[in-house]
C-alpha cells in the first residue's frame, strides 16, 4: 500500500503478536546468555557475576557429556531411518496399491496422540516377563525375559524406535505432498525413454524431493532435541542417565534440583547447538538442490 | 495398476502391497493392542481369544480413579484459548506484513522466523521466571502465554494473504472500506482453508504439549490431560495395565476420533501447513 501512512498502520497490526513473541521468545533467549554467566539466586541471596564458572562447571560435569553423547545418538537414530521410512510410506500410500487408504491412517494415527500417551502404550509392550515383546519371546521362541527399558544398552535404543513411530507418519505427509505436485509427464516421459524405475527414482524424483527432505531434515533435527516428554513416562532418565537427553537434563537442573543458573547454560548450549545444525543442514542442501 | 516392466508386473505389486501391509500392520499394531487390553477384563491382557468378554469397566475405573473430566475441560479451554489468540494475533501480524512497507520490515520477519528455530518449548527456565514475576504460575492463561504469538502461523497466514491480489483490494479501498475491514472482509474469507489447516495443527500440538504445561502448572483445577495421565499412570500403586490403557486411549480418544473421522482433510491440512 502506498499511502504515507502505511508504515503507522503497518507497527500497529504487528504490535501484539511482536509484544507476545519478544516476551516470550527473543527475551528469554537473550537473558538465558546473561543468565548463564550468574549464580542461582537463593533465598534472600540474589544472582551474582560469576563469569564463566557454569561453563567450567558444565565441562567438567559427567552428566552433561553423557545427556550429549545420548542425544547424538538419539538423533543419529531417529532422524536417517525415519525420514528413509517417510519416503517409502509415501511412495506406497500414493501408488494404486490396494489397502493403502489404511495404511496411510495405520502410518499417520501415531502423529495425533500424544507423545506421553505413546509412552503409556510402549511402556506396556517393553514390561519384561508380561509386556508383547517378552510375550512373543517367550511364546515363540522360548527366549528369557529381558529388560529393555532397565539395562544401560537398551534403553536408548527402545526409546529411539518409539520416536521413529511416533514421526515417520508425520514427515510422510510433507513427502506425499511434494510426490503429488511432481507432475505426471516425467513419468510419461521416462517411460518413453524407457528408463528403469530406479534410475527414475534416483535421477528424476529424489532431486525433486530435495527440498522436502531439507525441510523434513531441520524439523527432524529439532524435534530430536524438543521431544522428551516419553522419558517421563518410561524411565525418567534412568538407569544412570542411559536414556536422559538434553533438554530432560535441563528440566531436571532447573526443576528438581532448582539449578537455574546451570540450567541456563545448558539452554545456551542446546541454542547454539540448534543454530549451528539448521545452518549447516541449509548449506549442505543447498549445494546439493542447485547441484542437480 | 501400472504394469512394470520384464512382464513381472503382478509379482511386482503383490510384492509391493504386502510390504506395505506389513508395515501399516507393525504400525497399528501398539495401538490395537492398546485398544484390545482397555475392552476386555485384566485377565485378557495377554491372551488373545476372540471369546474374550468385552467390557467398559477399564474405561469407568479410570474415569473414577482420577478427576479426568476436570482435565478434558482445562484442555479444552486451553486449546480454545491458544486457538483464539493465535487467530487474532497471527492474522494482523501476517496482513502487516503482506500488505504494508514500513521501516525494519524484513528484519522483524527474520525475527518472526527465528522462532521456527528457537521455540518457547526449550525456553522453559527463563519463561518461568517470566510467568513467576508476573504471578501467573498455575494457571491456564500461564499455560498458553508462550505461544499465542506464533511464528509459524503468522507466515503461513502471510503467505496466503499475499497470493490474493492486489486488484481486490483496491477495488475495496476505492469503496471507502476501511484495513480493517477489508482484512475482515476479503482476506479473511480467502484464507479459510489456511485457518482450518491451521487450526487443526494447533489443536493437535496443543492437546498433546506436556513439558509446559507440566513445569508450570501444580494443581487439579488447571492441569491439563496429558499432565493428568502422566501423574495417573506414575502412581505406584499397582493399578492395572488394562485400567491405565483405557486411560490413555480416553485422554487421545477426542483427537482419534476426530483424525477417523476427518483423516482425509486432516492429512490435507498437515499437507498444506507444511508446503511453504
Amino acid at each position: 500500500m502506498l499511502h504515507r501512512r502505511a508504515w503507522v498502520y503497518g507497527w500497529l497490526f504487528l504490535s501484539p503478536a511482536l509484544l507476545f513473541l519478544f516476551a516470550f521468545t527473543h527475551y528469554p533467549a537473550l537473558n538465558t546468555i546473561i543468565s548463564s554467566f550468574f549464580s542461582t539466586p537463593r533465598g534472600r541471596r540474589p544472582a551474582k557475576f560469576i563469569g564463566p564458572e557454569n561453563y567450567q562447571e558444565m565441562l567438567q560435569d559427567p552428566v552433561f557429556w553423557k545427556v550429549l553423547s545420548n542425544n547424538f545418538w538419539f538423533a543419529a537414530g531417529t532422524i536417517p531411518i525415519s525420514i528413509g521410512l517417510a519416503l517409502l510410506m509415501a511412495l506406497w500410500v500414493n501408488s494404486h496399491l490396494r489397502g493403502r487408504t489404511l495404511a496411510r491412517m495405520a502410518f499417520f494415527a501415531p502423529t495425533v496422540l500424544p507423545l506421553i500417551a505413546v509412552a503409556n502404550i510402549w511402556m506396556f509392550f517393553y514390561t519384561p516377563g508380561f509386556g508383547l515383546i517378552d510375550q512373543i519371546r517367550g511364546g515363540l521362541f522360548g527366549l528369557p525375559a529381558i529388560n529393555l527399558l532397565g539395562n544401560p544398552d537398551t534403553v536408548l535404543a527402545a526409546m529411539i524406535v518409539v520416536a521413529i513411530w511416533k514421526e515417520a507418519g508425520f514427515f510422510m505427509i510433507f513427502y506425499l505432498a511434494a510426490l503429488q505436485s511432481i507432475p505426471p509427464v516425467l513419468r510419461e516421459a521416462a517411460d518413453v525413454e524407457g528408463a528403469g524405475r530406479f534410475y527414475f527414482f534416483r535421477r528424476v524424483m529424489l532431486p525433486l524431493l530435495m527440498p522436502t527432505t531439507l525441510f523434513v531434515s531441520v524439523n527432524a533435527v529439532i524435534n530430536s532435541f524438543r521431544l522428551v516428554d516419553h522419558i517421563f513416562v518410561m524411565t525418567d532418565g534412568g538407569p544412570n542417565n542411559a536414556s536422559s537427553l538434553l533438554l530432560f537434563y535441563i528440566y531436571e537442573t532447573a526443576f528438581k534440583f532448582w539449578q537455574t543458573g546451570y540450567a541456563a547454560t545448558l539452554t545456551v548450549v542446546m541454542l547454539i547447538l540448534l543454530s549451528v545444525l539448521a545452518i549447516g543442514q541449509f548449506f549442505l542442501f543447498d549445494r546439493k538442490i542447485h547441484y542437480q | 495398476m501400472r504394469a512394470g516392466r520384464a512382464g513381472w508386473p503382478d509379482f511386482d505389486t503383490a510384492l509391493n502391497t504386502v510390504a506395505m501391509c506389513l508395515l501399516a500392520f507393525l504400525w497399528a499394531l501398539p495401538l490395537l493392542y492398546a485398544i484390545w487390553t482397555a475392552i476386555h477384563p485384566a485377565a485378557y491382557e495377554t491372551r488373545f481369544v476372540l471369546t474374550a468378554p468385552l467390557t467398559l469397566d477399564n474405561f469407568a475405573k479410570a474415569w473414577a480413579a482420577a478427576p479426568f473430566a476436570r482435565y478434558f475441560l482445562n484442555t479444552v479451554m486451553l486449546v480454545t484459548l491458544i486457538l483464539i489468540c493465535q487467530f487474532v494475533l497471527c492474522t494482523l501480524a501476517a496482513f502487516a506484513f503482506a500488505r504494508f512497507r514500513f521501516p525494519g520490515r524484513s528484519l522483524l520477519f527474520t525475527l518472526v522466523l527465528l522462532q521456527l528455530l528457537v521455540m518457547p518449548d526449550i525456553l522453559i527456565v527463563e519463561n518461568y521466571k517470566t510467568i513467576r514475576a508476573m504471578g501467573l504460575v498455575d494457571t491456564i492463561i500461564a499455560i498458553g502465554l508462550p505461544y499465542f504469538a506464533s511464528g509459524f502461523g503468522i507466515f503461513l497466514l502471510r503467505q496466503t494473504f499475499m497470493s490474493i491480489p492486489r486488484e481486490l483490494d483496491e477495488a475495496a479501498r476505492v469503496e471507502g472500506i476501511s484495513f480493517l475491514g477489508l482484512l475482515w472482509r476479503v482476506y479473511i474469507p480467502l484464507a479459510k482453508p489456511t485457518y482450518l489447516a491451521y487450526g487443526l495443527v494447533s489443536v493437535s500440538h496443543h492437546w498433546n504439549n506436556f513439558l509446559w504445561p507440566l513445569i508450570i502448572t501444580n494443581s487439579v483445577e488447571t492441569r491439563p490431560v496429558t499432565v493428568g495421565l502422566s501423574i495417573f499412570s506414575a502412581v505406584d500403586a499397582g493399578i492395572e495395565w488394562s485400567v491405565i490403557n483405557a486411560a490413555t486411549l480416553m485422554t487421545s480418544g477426542p483427537l482419534l476420533i476426530a483424525f477417523l473421522l476427518f483423516q482425509r482433510q486432516f492429512v490435507q491440512s498437515f499437507m498444506r501447513a507444511g508446503i511453504r
